[in-house]
Formats: structure tokens, C-alpha cells, sequence
């Protein structure tokens, strides 16, 4: 009996010390407090939060993570990196529906967009778009294929216009840690903004 | 008997803490767009197309410049009746390249009543709500 009680009371105590821990974390001065916990990733179709648990197809879908189990990971998006993964034939995506010969016309030419603000020039890479996409899927619905006809800004990419067409709903978000995806080529000497402004006199 | 409370003690302490730090949101994968221009109408429940199973089999060309999907949730009226015509995902889902369309609820296993768009970037405009 007293070891019952005992083990009563060593539950209460327990019990009490979780709730004064989770007190302590919701006082004022908690660690990262404005940082979100990171959303699961990857959930199985019937935890996703979209796929109707009780539909008979949501369990004959296959969960993401398996899938991927393999591929080449990236902090973003499905945490998947889609071009390093073709890259490293890990999968080997078809170009044409019915034909798994097919071949993608790979067009090698980098654009530099010069931007205005501080942020490093923009390079695109034709390469890694023509692998997966056809010249019509941007040309010239959404892009003029010539130099200075295109005005976009990061407003419009957030809006889903432009390269945000495809960036932020299926290819890599636009996040702190994608900006260098494509602000990539370090401003030339002279420009705007200089890094001796920034550090001491 | 103590030990074995303590430890019933510390899994009803795990339990507590696991269902405050679970969120109860939706965290669909990236990239799945949730149609339902027709379905609740037709009191089907909305497709859901997932597209990272897709891209794994295809480039992204063969659906968006060969079979002609415009770009962005719900800008292509897509009908059952279509599809049956072989036009977009009945270009595959034919019984030839991909299963066939008699497998309804595969594609329609969405939460009734969830408005078309697309589970992209959460950072996006279109997907932050507007407080009412």
C-alpha cells in the first residue's frame, strides 16, 4: 500500500515538474521566441492535412517520403534537389509521354540580369531549365527572349508572376536560404553598393 | 510496482508533450495542387494532383507544353468529359501509360469542400490569408 502511494506521488511529482517545464517555456523570455517549429515534411497522403482520410484512394497513394528515400535532399521545397537528382540518375524523368527515349535539347547560355538593390546579380541558367521544360513554356508567354524586355521584380516573383510562375509552387521556394540560388554572381568592382562602404571608415 | 508507475508516469508525460509540440495543420506536400473548379459541385471530393510523383516520371514539359496544362491552379477547366476525350491527364491515365480513369477515388481523395489552388511556398502571396 505505501509503495502504491509512493508511486502515486512520484507521478504527481513528475506530472507537475512537465507542467512548471512548460510553464517556463511559455514565460516571456523563451528562446527563439518568434521562431516557428518547422513544419513536418513529406507526411504520408492521410496525415497530410489534404487528402480525406476516410477516401478508400488516399491509402492506395504512396507516401512521399518513400519515394524520396533515395533522391538527392535539399533544405527546401519536397527537401528534394530535382536537378541534382537527374544529374546523379537517381531518376530519369521522360521527355515525351509514350517514348522513354526521348531526350531534352539542352541550350547552354547564362543570363546575367544586373540588379539594382545590393543583392548580387542574377544569374539563369538556361541549362537546368531546358532539361525539364520546352522554350514555349516561358517563351514568350512569360518571358520576351530578348536583353532589358522583361521588367520583374521580387513583388512580382512573390506574386506568382514571372520566374514565381513556377518558383514558390513547385520549383524551389523563394526563402533566406534560396536568395543565392539565383543572386549568385557577386556585383562588379564600382557597382552601387561596395563592401568597403558597408565595413569600417 | 514504482518503477512501473514511473514509467507509466513518463509516457503520459510524452504523450502530453507529443500532442502539444504536433500541429493539427495542413502540411500537404509541395507542389500539390488541389482541384475543385467542378467537384464539390458534382458532390465528388476534390482531385488532388501530387506534383513530385509526377516529376520523378516526367519532365516537366510533357504536361505543360505537350499536353498543353497552363500554368496555375484552377486555370485549366478540366472535366471529367475531357479527360474521357484523351485530353489532359486522360492523355496518360488511359489504361496504356498510366492506370485508368474508372479508379475515381485515387485521384478525388481531397477533403470536401478545400477551394483549388496550389500547396506551394506558404511565403507566397497567394497563399498567405488575408485576415477578415
Amino acid at each position: 500500500m505505501i509503495m502504491y502511494k509512493l508511486s502515486i506521488l512520484m507521478l504527481i511529482a513528475s506530472i507537475s515538474g512537465v507542467f512548471s517545464l512548460v510553464a517556463s517555456a511559455e514565460s516571456s523570455n523563451t528562446f527563439n521566441r518568434m521562431l516557428k517549429p518547422q513544419a513536418p515534411a513529406n507526411l504520408p497522403p492521410a496525415e497530410d492535412g489534404i487528402h480525406d482520410p476516410e477516401s478508400p484512394g488516399t491509402h492506395m497513394l504512396q507516401p512521399p517520403k518513400e519515394a524520396f528515400s533515395g533522391l538527392v535532399k535539399a533544405k527546401w521545397g519536397n527537401k528534394v534537389d530535382w536537378v541534382k537528382s537527374i544529374h546523379a540518375k537517381k531518376i530519369a524523368p521522360r521527355h515525351n509521354a509514350s517514348d522513354a527515349t526521348s531526350k531534352p535539347i539542352i541550350m547552354n547560355l547564362d543570363i546575367i540580369r544586373e540588379v539594382r538593390g545590393s543583392m548580387p546579380d542574377v544569374v539563369f541558367p538556361h541549362d537546368r531549365h531546358t532539361l525539364l521544360l520546352a522554350c514555349s513554356n516561358c517563351h514568350t508567354g512569360i518571358f520576351i527572349p530578348q536583353k532589358g524586355a522583361n521588367q520583374m521584380s521580387m513583388a512580382a516573383i512573390m506574386l506568382g508572376e514571372s520566374c514565381g510562375k513556377c518558383h514558390g509552387a513547385v520549383a524551389f521556394p523563394v526563402a533566406t536560404s534560396t536568395c543565392k540560388l539565383c543572386h549568385a554572381k557577386p556585383k562588379a568592382k564600382g557597382s552601387v553598393l561596395k563592401r568597403s562602404v558597408m565595413s569600417k571608415p | 510496482m514504482v518503477i512501473k508507475q514511473q514509467i507509466l508516469g513518463l509516457g503520459v508525460i510524452l504523450v502530453a508533450l507529443f500532442t502539444m509540440v504536433m500541429p493539427m495543420k495542413a502540411y500537404a506536400e509541395y507542389g500539390d495542387i488541389v482541384m475543385n473548379n467542378y467537384a464539390d459541385a458534382a458532390e465528388m471530393r476534390p482531385a488532388v494532383f501530387p506534383h513530385w510523383f509526377h516529376r520523378i516520371r516526367f519532365n516537366c514539359s510533357v504536361c505543360h507544353a505537350d499536353l498543353g496544362f497552363k500554368f496555375g491552379a484552377g486555370k485549366n477547366e478540366i472535366t471529367m468529359a475531357k479527360i474521357i476525350e484523351g485530353e489532359f491527364c486522360g492523355a496518360c491515365h488511359n489504361g496504356e501509360i498510366a492506370w485508368s480513369i474508372e479508379n475515381c477515388d485515387v485521384c478525388h481523395s481531397g477533403i470536401a469542400g478545400m477551394p483549388t489552388q496550389v500547396k506551394g511556398d506558404p511565403l507566397r502571396v497567394s497563399n498567405i490569408a488575408t485576415p477578415k
